[in-house]
């Protein structure tokens, strides 16, 4: 308790910057880099054609840049309590997320859009997506669960990954009542990344890749994937299946990223993006607008920056001595990464279509709030790992 | 950290890097690799052609007179993808409109509809596009049609109008050339997908005649304006905009006064044939320069009128067009149709007795028939004149000379067991006058006629030779007389063979030979200018709309007769006797020019619809004057009975108007070329074009 109260004072009198100083620069760099050029893309994407109906051309870019303060505001008050502090709150965060995505599924308070009930609208045009929070409240979870209570290099027993899964799989059957099976494989790979990083006994890491495919087979043999799961699958596997919805989609957006070619057409100039042959172009499809506007260098420094971030997060992960922290890290790596795939590999038709958004880049408060949260957890890690 | 730990972060690591490298792998075969793809699919995405069609090029005679040239109109145009959508698909806003412009509703419904709506056998008119173009109804439409359908578009849903040029025929002369000139309709599937040709969906392009042959010439560049749309098709941006080039102008070697002259003989000539009861189903007449092959008039009857393309065509001249009762007016019987040239032939005749050594200054018999086999062959026209000239035999159109001197030389030839080394001196000499091949006018769809030799009677049984083979079990019991049996045995046993009865007719322009109108008016071409065979040419120029000329068509050589010296004297000689003491002595007897030719009359063994035995073909081909030969003119009345009195009398009716004959004097001041025919381009003014002399 003693040491406890000593940081986080000791803190509280560090100066804003003299904390920021102490930052990773890197994984700064990349995110920064990224927010900027997601800012700028979400401009590009809505402007010309809020100007056309004659509507304000920097709607969404304002509210864009609303959303990116206050996501930069809770990735600093993040880092300022140490980490495993934070562990405090994680039942209050886990427990807010499960009311959340147990609420979306009521009528009249949770809302469908592209096929799922996952948002919450609020007053204001404001919408909410509880899954996004239950991210980090899983992550925060099981990780604690897993690493609580040892210092030494004591694996966790079968009991502790049985509480883990418990913990997680409570919201994990909520999102896939939803259904939004984009956000089930991402939690799904954190948390099958966390068990296997904690050091627990690898038939569980095995096993449950094995109930990964198994399960994900059965789903859809059994129906228990909605129509518009199967549709989209569909139109991946063939894109004139549903030329109309998503099979359109996949196809314009393949061939917005393609025809932005190796220099691109230039930001606010591409004609795909300023007609609007994309839906969705401000929010999942965000990655269509870079691919026309910014073409392959574009692109490729984008990938990069990623790339940047989760080197920069493993470093982090690798350097620290305590097992939670690097645990929060590894689950932190294994969400982005995967939302990051499923997110610009489903705009280039490498996966099927899910509705999960670009970190950092696409348009949404929830999840921009979300990522920034864990771009605080990933400092906060770092900085108490000096 | 456990070392399991360890491991397992470096696996999620290798796993991290994986899914990037899929990524960038997957960008760089996009955008590098395929990008050029994409970027064309963009485009196709985001751009549409907003076509303004050309002003197309006018065609005019060899004096500048328009035949057929654009003026403004305006479309009216139904847009089926809107129609459809209506709750009784569009058909009282069909009425509407069709009542509006002055057209049958039920003409403007078959004319909206895909040529696959409608069931086999009632798609005359029917549209041959597609559903999502728009589908004009008239081009005709006036002013106050056009500012009704746009200003009550409430009303009128679907329907559109606008301003487009327009072909009309200005027919300054009262010449009507609807089979010459060809017709220009909208672009079809067909044409979109030919790769040699670059069509645009609102074009119109030609479909026959020589609005098909210069279409290139003609139809100019339509002018493109290419926007940039989103996806709700609203236009976002003005990409590029390139202003239509007008065609370019072609200039022909028809006259106009001339080709009404030759209409209205060719008409004169089939009522005169009707008026003495025989079918006369149709007809041609064809001027043509002996020297040059230019073609300076080309009829063909039944006509038809040519704007009914332009002012919406009805069903009933739709299916007019191509119907038996109406003629076929679609048909352009001078390069079309195909017909026995019968004793028109004899001049080839006399070609090929020179080559097998007869002496044509020499008499012959000239018999009532001749049995050769067991079939007896009457003399056609003429009985029995005992020995008489060639030349004479000519004149009254002997065929029992022909009979012998082609028996004979089929008997030389081997008769059934044909020799090694055959001399087959007719079809030598018809072939070395083009019979049986395809003269190359410059006009499409020309037929090639038929030369029937030894080679085409073996193609044609093994073609048949099932057919010819079971007459036992085709044929009506009554039909089945040992005779006929007999016949039957030997066409399928040696139908191949070519028999005497074969030979003989052939001698006569008769049996299984056909020539075309025009190939008819090469071949006396040739025989008046000394043996070169000239190609038959329409067009004579191509002129940019400021005078410069893009292309001048020159005289084409397409070969060379076997005539001598000797022999193309005794050919003018004696088919100058022809119209001096022979069949056609009546029709010109006293006509100042001195016309050489010959009548045809031929059999035609088939039967018309109704079951009536088909009257004979009626011919006359010609040239003149004998003196120093500059015109052929040939005329054909199919089923029109008589050569001399039908169609030899319009050939004389044609000369009259070309050299300005009355009665028997000549006024050189209205002859249609007092100073030759011209060789010189004229200045095209088509909107002020007049006739030179009434």
């Amino acid at each position: 308790m003693r040491s406890r109260q000593f940081i986080s004072r000791s803190h509280r009198r560090n100066h804003f910057f003299e904390n920021f100083s102490q930052w990773d620069r890197l994984l700064n760099f990349s995110v920064g880099a990224l927010s900027i050029l997601g800012t700028l893309l979400v401009w590009a994407a809505t402007k010309s054609w809020f100007a056309n109906q004659g509507l304000d051309p920097q709607y969404y870019l304002k509210r864009h840049v609303i959303n990116l303060a206050i996501g930069i505001a809770l990735a600093y008050g993040t880092t300022l309590i140490d980490y495993r502090l934070l562990r405090a709150y994680t039942p209050i965060v886990w427990g807010l997320a499960v009311l959340g995505l147990v609420a979306v599924l009521i009528p009249h308070i949770g809302s469908t859009i592209n096929g799922a009930r996952a948002w919450i609208a609020l007053p204001g045009g404001f919408n909410i997506q509880p899954a996004e929070l239950a991210k980090i409240g899983i992550i925060v979870g099981i990780s604690m669960i897993l690493a609580e209570k040892r210092d030494s290099d004591a694996n966790p027993n079968d009991l502790d990954v049985l509480k883990a899964l418990a913990i997680a799989a409570i919201p994990i059957v909520l999102i896939l009542i939803q259904p939004d099976l984009g956000t089930v494989v991402i939690i799904s790979a954190a948390v099958v990344a966390i068990i296997a990083t904690s050091g627990a006994p690898t038939r569980w890491v095995v096993g449950l890749l094995l109930v990964a495919v198994v399960g994900g087979l059965v789903a859809v043999k059994a129906g228990v994937v909605s129509d518009y799961q199967v549709k989209r699958l569909q139109s991946f596997v063939d894109p004139t299946a549903d030329p109309q919805m998503s099979g359109y989609q996949l196809r314009q957006s393949r061939i917005t990223i393609g025809s932005g070619g190796i220099i691109g057409k230039g930001l606010f100039s591409g004609p795909q993006t300023n007609g609007r042959f994309v839906p969705e172009q401000q929010t999942d499809f965000i990655f269509t607008v870079a691919g026309e506007e910014l073409g392959f260098l574009g692109c490729g420094f984008i990938l990069l920056c990623f790339g940047l971030f989760f080197a920069r997060a493993f470093t982090i992960a690798k350097r620290t001595n305590d097992l939670f922290g690097r645990l929060v890290c590894v689950g932190v790596i294994a969400w982005f990464a995967f939302q990051t795939f499923e997110n610009i590999g489903m705009t280039m038709g490498l996966v099927p279509m899910t509705g999960v958004p670009l970190p950092f880049m696409s348009y949404g408060g929830s999840s921009m709030f979300a990522n920034m949260i864990a771009v605080g957890l990933l400092q906060n890690v770092h900085l108490r790992a000096r | 950290m456990s070392l399991r730990s360890r491991l397992n972060i470096v696996i999620v690591q290798a796993l991290v890097i994986s899914l990037m490298v899929a990524l960038l792998g997957r960008l760089f075969y996009l955008q590098v690799a395929s990008g050029l793809k994409y970027q064309n699919a963009a485009l196709s995405i985001q751009s549409r052609d907003v076509v303004t069609p050309a002003v197309r090029g006018a065609i005019t005679d060899s004096s500048g007179i328009p035949l057929v040239m654009d003026r403004p109109g305006m479309v009216i145009s139904v847009d089926r993808s809107v129609l459809d959508k209506l709750p009784d698909s569009g058909k009282s806003v069909i009425s509407k409109v069709a009542l509006l412009v002055g057209l049958k509703p039920d003409d403007v419904f078959i004319s909206t509809r895909l040529c696959g709506e409608l069931p086999i056998g009632q798609r005359a008119g029917c549209w041959k596009g597609t559903r999502f173009q728009p589908i004009p109804i008239t081009r005709t439409a006036t002013q106050a049609q056009a500012l009704k359908v746009l200003e009550n578009s409430d009303r009128y849903p679907g329907i559109d109008a606008k301003p487009v040029p327009v072909r009309s025929y200005p027919s300054l002369a009262g010449e009507n050339g609807s089979h010459v000139l060809g017709y220009v309709g909208s672009v079809t599937e067909l044409d979109l997908a030919n790769p040699d040709k670059h069509y645009y969906r609102d074009e119109l392009i030609g479909k026959s005649g020589l609005e098909y042959e210069y279409d290139k010439y003609l139809r100019g560049t339509a002018g493109i304006k290419t926007v940039i749309v989103d996806r709700k098709e609203a236009v976002t941006q003005q990409a590029q905009n390139t202003a239509p080039k007008s065609g370019f102008n072609l200039v022909t070697n028809l006259d106009a006064r001339l080709q009404a002259a030759t209409e209205k003989a060719l008409a004169t000539s089939v009522r005169r044939s009707k008026s003495m009861g025989y079918h006369a189903d149709g007809g041609a007449a064809i001027v043509m320069d002996v020297k040059t092959g230019k073609v300076l008039a080309l009829a063909s009857y039944p006509t038809y009128d040519p704007n009914i393309w332009q002012t919406g065509l009805t069903q009933a001249q739709a299916k007019d067009l191509f119907s038996d009762s109406a003629g076929v007016p679609a048909l352009i019987r001078p390069i079309q149709g195909m017909y026995a040239p019968a004793s028109t032939f004899k001049s080839i005749s006399v070609v090929a007795a020179a080559a097998a050594g007869y002496n044509l200054n020499a008499s012959y018999d000239c018999p009532a028939s001749v049995q050769i086999g067991n079939r007896v062959f009457n003399n056609f026209e003429v009985k029995s004149l005992g020995r008489v000239s060639l030349q004479k035999a000519i004149a009254v159109s002997c065929d029992t000379i022909w009979y012998q001197i082609a028996y004979d030389q089929w008997v030389k030839d081997g008769g059934l067991r044909p020799k090694s080394g055959l001399h087959d001196y007719f079809f030598t000499a018809a072939k070395g006058f083009g019979i049986g091949k395809s003269t190359g006018i410059d006009l499409p769809g020309e037929a090639s006629g038929r030369l029937p030799d030894r080679g085409w009677k073996q193609r044609y049984y093994d073609q048949n030779k099932n057919y010819l083979c079971n007459y036992s079990t085709r044929a009506k019991k009554s039909d089945l007389t040992p005779y006929l049996i007999a016949i039957a045995k030997e066409n399928c046993v040696d139908g191949y063979m070519l028999r005497a009865g074969d030979a003989v007719n052939f001698s006569i322009g008769q049996g299984d030979t056909l020539i075309t109108p025009i190939q008819m008016a090469q071949v006396y071409s040739t025989i008046a200018n000394g043996g070169t065979i000239y190609k038959p040419e329409i067009a004579r120029a191509i002129v940019k709309p400021d005078g410069t000329v893009v292309k001048e068509f020159k005289t084409e050589v397409t070969g060379t007769a076997p005539l001598t010296p000797e022999v193309t004297a005794f050919l003018h000689k004696s088919l100058r006797s022809v119209a001096t003491e022979g069949t056609a002595a009546g029709v010109f007897a006293g006509f100042p020019i001195h016309v050489v030719g010959k009548t045809g009359t031929a059999q035609d063994l088939g039967r018309n619809k109704n079951g009536s035995s088909k009257d004979d073909t009626s011919w006359f081909a010609s040239f003149a004057p004998v003196e120093a030969p500059q015109y052929a003119v040939v005329m054909m009345v199919s089923q029109g009975g008589f050569g001399a009195s039908v169609s030899a009398v319009g050939v004389h009716d044609i000369y009259a108007a070309l050299y300005g004959v009355s009665g028997s004097t000549i006024d050189p001041k209205k002859a249609i070329f007092p100073d030759g025919i011209p060789s010189q381009l004229p200045k095209i003014d088509v909107k002020n074009a007049k006739l030179a002399k009434p």
